[in-house]
């Protein structure tokens, strides 16, 4: 078939700006601006700046928690893996839709009814608020922090590749519009954005998908007989990204558990009215990650075939230019230039998403509750929001700045691996055991963070890959399946050492909330 | 009218609270054996997924497909589950305040 075709022929206009590139660009900063615009002026309260006034429908929700989790990361990443490595990246793919019903079964309804804007507000609902809310501000912020730097560093880096754009430009551009966005807009704009990010990105895919199979006479049949025509029959079986089963379960284990702490995801179930709407918007979520994520390695697999992994890994060693490449030999330049807006829109939103749920937890976490004691007015925390939200996006620009050409694929894994280690023990635990003390919750939460991130220095991942040691001192790659153990252990450990009669009493209080959504907010 | 208290002392609001739990953990217990299982089965049994079932295709790939729709339908009878019976329950307690 095309397993003639000669790599070096390929002329592409990836890394120079065209004008359908910027055309497409243009038109998604005018119309989100433009949403910003209409939302600023219904963003005047805290519930309305962090929380869309509760007024998110469960299928705008569902849409805007695809948006915030379908990063350009796992649109590129996952397309150039499978690519470049078959059926390998498949695996990778299916791992990041199985915390949805986790995420689902175990803590979405709690969630909903007890919390306020932060996930934080959970865990201190009936424990002593200063310790537990700094506790959970340290897990959320360092999560949301290390998330922004993949995030950020991954932007300049495909801007640069796909526009030619400078890397400091692009930093300082994605970090001036989603500022815009969430400084003016708050959530309501941030949730908008999410969603028009979201069906561009579905929309996108999916023509992606069926010009591709177009080529294969619609059959995926077909397809895998061209990719195991060129690369042999080894392309589609298992390769070796799985080996040891306790590495594999370790990070099986951070990639669910994970998804039950990421502070931007778990607050996007305070925009909805009721609990009802919250279970209807994970199913909605899922279907729309699942079916993502089901299409993306037909799009990897057909660029194996179409374009050629010698010619994707001459543009991007690390394969990330397959799903903008397949677009411009099928597509043509305009249909590349579609792509590279819809990524670069991606990556808008994913770092909105983030930069509201990090001003969140320093204003409403550590500067209302905290240092406030909870007595500040409505203005005064509004504004407040949106000086941490300023705070916030100067320190993701300047992340981005500061790790430009590092290694930091690591760091979305380690992300994963302190939401599951540090905010995910502590908010199950405050759910559901009514001997759960303050002091238990502070020392999971800093055994979990802490731990998972010694644990990745010391692994393999950054002690032997980025630092050059020659054996890691620590044999997982990913620490979840001692961290998330340890952080539970310590939680119940200092919980029975310890007693906390307050937080007990209040219990009733918290399972009348709980259960039947009684003084929900 | 029940005080808050006497509710959740009371066997329907237990009964409740425990049906949900035992709900979310069977469902739970599902999603670890569909993901886990299939990521043991990479780690430890490639040959079986490397079985061809047709021209090219691996029996991997309708595998991997089947994770991530099964998923789906185990959120979809949760949130069924929930958005039926649990809320028609949890309006007859909610109504006894």
């Amino acid at each position: 078939m095309q397993a003639t075709q000669a790599p070096q022929a390929l002329q592409t206009s990836l890394g120079t700006p065209t004008a359908a590139a910027i055309l497409f660009f243009l038109a998604i900063v005018a119309v989100t601006l433009g949403i910003t615009y209409w939302a600023a002026k219904r963003t005047r309260s805290t519930k309305e700046f962090y929380a869309a006034g509760r007024s998110v429908s469960a299928f705008q929700n569902g849409l805007a928690l695809s948006g915030d989790y379908m990063s350009a990361a796992s649109f590129l990443g996952i397309a150039g893996l499978v690519a470049m490595k078959g059926y390998d990246g498949m695996i990778y793919a299916t791992g990041w839709l199985v915390g949805w019903p986790a995420l689902m079964f175990l803590i979405a309804e709690p969630l909903r009814n007890l919390g306020k804007y932060t996930f934080a507000d959970v865990v201190a609902f009936r424990l002593r608020q200063t310790p537990v809310r700094i506790a959970s501000a340290v897990g959320g912020i360092l999560t949301v922090l290390l998330y922004t730097t993949a995030q950020m560093v991954g932007a300049g880096t495909l801007i640069k590749l796909m526009f030619g754009l400078p890397y400091q430009w692009a930093e300082v551009i994605v970090g001036a519009v989603m500022l815009a966005y969430v400084l003016f807009g708050g959530m309501i704009a941030t949730t908008w954005v999410q969603i028009i990010k979201a069906i561009l990105l579905l929309f996108g895919v999916t023509i992606l998908t069926i010009m591709v199979l177009s080529q294969f006479g619609f059959s995926p049949g077909n397809l895998y007989s061209a990719v195991a025509a060129k690369y042999q029959q080894a392309a589609l079986e298992p390769g070796g990204l799985v080996t040891s089963p306790v590495d594999a379960v370790s990070l099986g284990l951070a990639l669910m558990f994970g998804l039950l702490g990421l502070p931007h995801i778990l607050m996007r179930f305070y925009t909805v009215p009721d609990a009802k709407s919250a279970r209807k918007s994970v199913l909605y979520a899922t279907g729309f990650i699942g079916y993502f994520y089901i299409i993306i390695p037909i799009v990897g697999f057909g660029a194996s075939v179409i374009v050629g992994r010698d010619v994707i890994k001459g543009i991007d060693a690390g394969g990330n230019m397959a799903a903008p490449l397949v677009a411009e030999v099928l597509g043509g330049t305009p249909f590349l230039g579609f792509i590279a807006a819809v990524a670069f829109a991606t990556i808008l939103a994913v770092v909105a998403g983030l930069t509201l749920a990090g001003a969140s937890a320093l204003s409403h976490d550590i500067y209302v509750s905290v240092v406030k004691h909870g007595q500040a007015t409505e203005q005064e925390q509004v504004k407040v929001a949106r000086i941490s939200t300023v705070v916030f996006g100067v320190i993701a620009v300047l992340l981005g700045i500061a790790f430009k050409g590092q290694n930091v694929a690591f760091m979305v894994g380690l992300a994963f691996a302190v939401a599951c280690s540090a905010n995910f023990p502590a908010l199950l635990l405050s759910i559901v055991w009514k001997k759960f003390t303050t002091q238990g919750a502070v020392w999971s939460i800093l055994t979990g963070a802490f731990l998972s991130v010694l644990l990745i220095v010391i692994s393999p991942t950054v002690w032997v890959d980025i630092m050059k040691n020659p054996k890691a001192l620590f044999a997982l790659r990913n620490p979840a399946i001692v961290s998330m153990t340890a952080a539970f252990v310590v939680g119940w450990l200092v919980s029975v050492m310890t007693k906390d009669a307050p937080a007990e009493a209040k219990f009733e209080d918290e399972k009348l909330r709980t259960y039947l959504g009684v003084g929900a907010e | 009218m029940m005080k808050p208290h006497e509710l959740l002392e009371s066997a329907d609001f237990k009964g409740l609270v425990k049906k949900r739990w035992a709900i979310s953990i069977v469902l739970t217990i599902c999603l670890f054996v569909l993901y886990y299982g299939y990521i043991l089965l990479v780690a430890l049994n490639k040959p079986f997924l490397a079985t061809k079932i047709g021209e090219a295709t691996t029996l991997g790939i309708p595998l991997g497909v089947a994770v991530i729709v099964i998923s789906w339908v185990l959120t979809a009878i949760y949130v069924f589950w929930g958005n039926t019976t649990y809320d028609s329950e949890v309006k007859k307690l909610k109504d006894r305040l």
